[in-house]
């Protein structure tokens, strides 16, 4: 039994993404290989072929491949799926929007973002935005598998694997790409970042989020986060979203400023290692499951605190 | 052009949810129901294509017990002309769904399906793609924005770190995400018109395809309870227990 896990990468370099999916591919199976789809990806693939315990990097390139068509990968991972009981995929947005396509081209459900592996055909996953978790066994002879990524570790460095070329799908006839508006940013990606600040409605406005959140950020190296309040009232930009409808974080340290903690928010946020939660309403479900909670304005916590980072050289 | 747009019927989002005591599933007796919300925002958005003059009719689509009919009465409410329900007690899973919906659009051949990406019951996000896939059609998930002229829609979409915009030949699948529209309150006047709009009711079997599951659900539980709770007395408290005690900074 072999399993093939697709690369999430931004055709110039590997995500931390793979490295977990790729552990959690190791759980079903020793053969695993990794597809890495884009455009220009020849520096992804000689990263993957690094990671431990990958036996081969197949290397598929086309235009549409480079910005993750849906309806190109889909033929690519299907042409290649014959050698394959299992395809792992990144519970990304490239990956959930090609996913289930896949699943329905090979006639097999898709499992969507998997926290746990229990065996080759059992998995455990999140319903109800994360309130219940499910375990399924699937009776599919091919699993096409999305893995939340924050779920499992990274897998180390130190391979080996060889790298070959494979056949990529031709331009697809109906679907055209048509721009990109990616934000570019030197803060680390919201969804690998190993400190997350994240603000809420209480910030107000868009300059006070920016005055507010972002010199915090910055100080303590962390990518910024919003809650659906904050993003729906235009205070941050929708990318910026951790809940059950956005993004899933799980860092060594989230701070929440200003966020009352709605279910959907702490969906996407409550497998953090430490949450500390800062706001001047002291019933706030935020402070259920924060480990620090201060009860405070943040206009006046917030000069203190980074005063007090100063303090102790950030 | 006709828009078909499927609505599923789940728990109502505000209500938390409490897992059964042995560990079958959640518990949904006596819990408020309601439309799913990201098909609300697909009716809106259907409803909105209709009144700008691109689309003729809304056809709004759901499977589900007894029951759903309310959620095709929201629908029609909004604005939608008919409803179809596929009437079944069995909880249908994303492809058998996909499928039936398949055979749907083979009978009713509408120019576009505008659905929400994901149903927050299950989480599976998957109905659209799978549609999209079983027709062979383009699919645009997670939208943003959709703009159609003539044979062609263009979808903003909503990607990790920004947008991305595709244009896709019609028919095609697009799926809706949250900052599509802001779903409009059925009016009073509106809710009763709804109840004169027709709904053909009919069963899984009609079609003709396979909904047998595939997968087999062995328990549903509660996640880990986090140990959370404690307060720090000021922010000098706050980062020296992040520091010395939780080693975070």
């Amino acid at each position: 039994m072999a399993v093939l896990v697709v690369a999430d990468h931004d055709n110039a370099s590997l995500k931390d993404n793979t490295h977990k999916t790729v552990t959690a591919a190791l759980a079903i199976s020793g053969d695993v290989d990794v597809l890495v789809a884009g455009q220009g990806v020849a520096a992804v693939a000689a990263e993957a072929a690094k990671i431990a315990g990958v036996r081969k990097v197949l290397v598929a390139e086309s235009a549409d491949l480079g910005k993750q068509v849906a309806e190109a990968v889909t033929e690519t991972v299907v042409a290649l799926s014959g050698g394959y009981d299992a395809v792992l995929i990144p519970a990304t947005s490239a990956g959930k929007n090609y996913a289930p396509r896949i699943a329905a081209k090979l006639d097999v459900a898709a499992i969507s973002e998997i926290i746990e592996v229990v065996d080759a055909s059992t998995f455990v996953r999140p319903i109800y935005a994360g309130n219940a978790l499910e375990t399924v066994q699937s009776s599919d002879a091919k699993k096409i598998i999305t893995v939340r990524a924050t779920a499992f570790k990274a897998a180390g460095e130190g391979g080996s694997a060889s790298v070959e070329t494979v056949s990529a799908a031709g331009a697809m006839a109906h679907t055209r790409f048509v721009s990109d508006e990616i934000v570019k940013s030197d803060r680390p990606e919201l969804s690998a970042a190993k400190i997350v600040v994240s603000g809420g409605r209480a910030l107000g406005s868009a300059e006070e989020f920016q005055r507010v959140i972002e010199p915090l950020a910055d100080k303590l190296g962390a990518a910024v986060g919003a809650s659906r309040a904050a993003v729906d009232a235009g205070y941050a930009p929708n990318d910026y979203q951790v809940g059950q409808t956005g993004k899933v974080v799980a860092p060594q340290l989230y701070v929440a400023i200003g966020i009352s903690g709605a279910i959907q928010h702490l969906a996407g946020m409550k497998d953090s290692k430490v949450i500390v939660a800062i706001n001047k309403d002291a019933d706030a479900p935020i402070f259920q499951v924060a480990d620090f909670g201060l009860v405070a304005d943040y206009k006046t916590a917030l000069p203190e605190l980074m005063d007090e980072l100063a303090k102790v050289g950030l | 052009m006709k828009v078909l747009v499927p609505v599923k019927r789940v728990v109502d989002y505000n209500v938390k949810v409490r897992v059964k005591s042995d560990q079958t599933g959640v518990d949904l007796a006596n819990v408020k129901m309601s439309m799913n919300p990201f098909c609300e925002i697909a009716v809106e958005e259907a409803v909105r294509l209709k009144e700008k003059g691109v689309a003729t009719e809304v056809v709004a689509v759901s499977i589900g017990p007894v029951q759903a009919q309310e959620t095709i009465r929201t629908a029609l409410a909004m604005g939608a002309d008919r409803g179809i329900l596929i009437q079944t007690d069995e909880d249908l899973e994303p492809l058998a769904v996909a499928k039936l919906l398949a055979a749907v659009i083979g009978e009713e051949a509408p120019g576009i399906v505008v659905m929400g990406k994901q149903a927050i019951d299950g989480d599976n996000n998957a109905v659209g793609q799978m549609l999209a896939a079983l027709l062979d059609w383009p699919q645009a998930t997670f939208a943003s924005k959709i703009e159609i002229s003539g044979d062609k829609a263009e979808v903003t979409r909503e990607v990790d770190g920004g947008l991305q915009t595709l244009s896709v030949d019609l028919p095609a699948v697009v799926t809706a995400d949250l900052r599509l529209n802001e779903p409009r309150y059925a009016s009073l006047p509106n809710i009763m018109k709804a109840k004169k709009k027709p709904i053909d009711v009919k069963a899984p079997g009609d079609y003709g395809v396979d909904t047998a599951p595939r997968l087999k659900v062995l328990k549903v539980v509660e996640p880990p309870k986090r140990q959370g709770g404690a307060k720090v007395e000021s922010a000098a408290e706050l980062v020296s227990k992040l520091k010395n005690e939780a080693g975070v900074l």
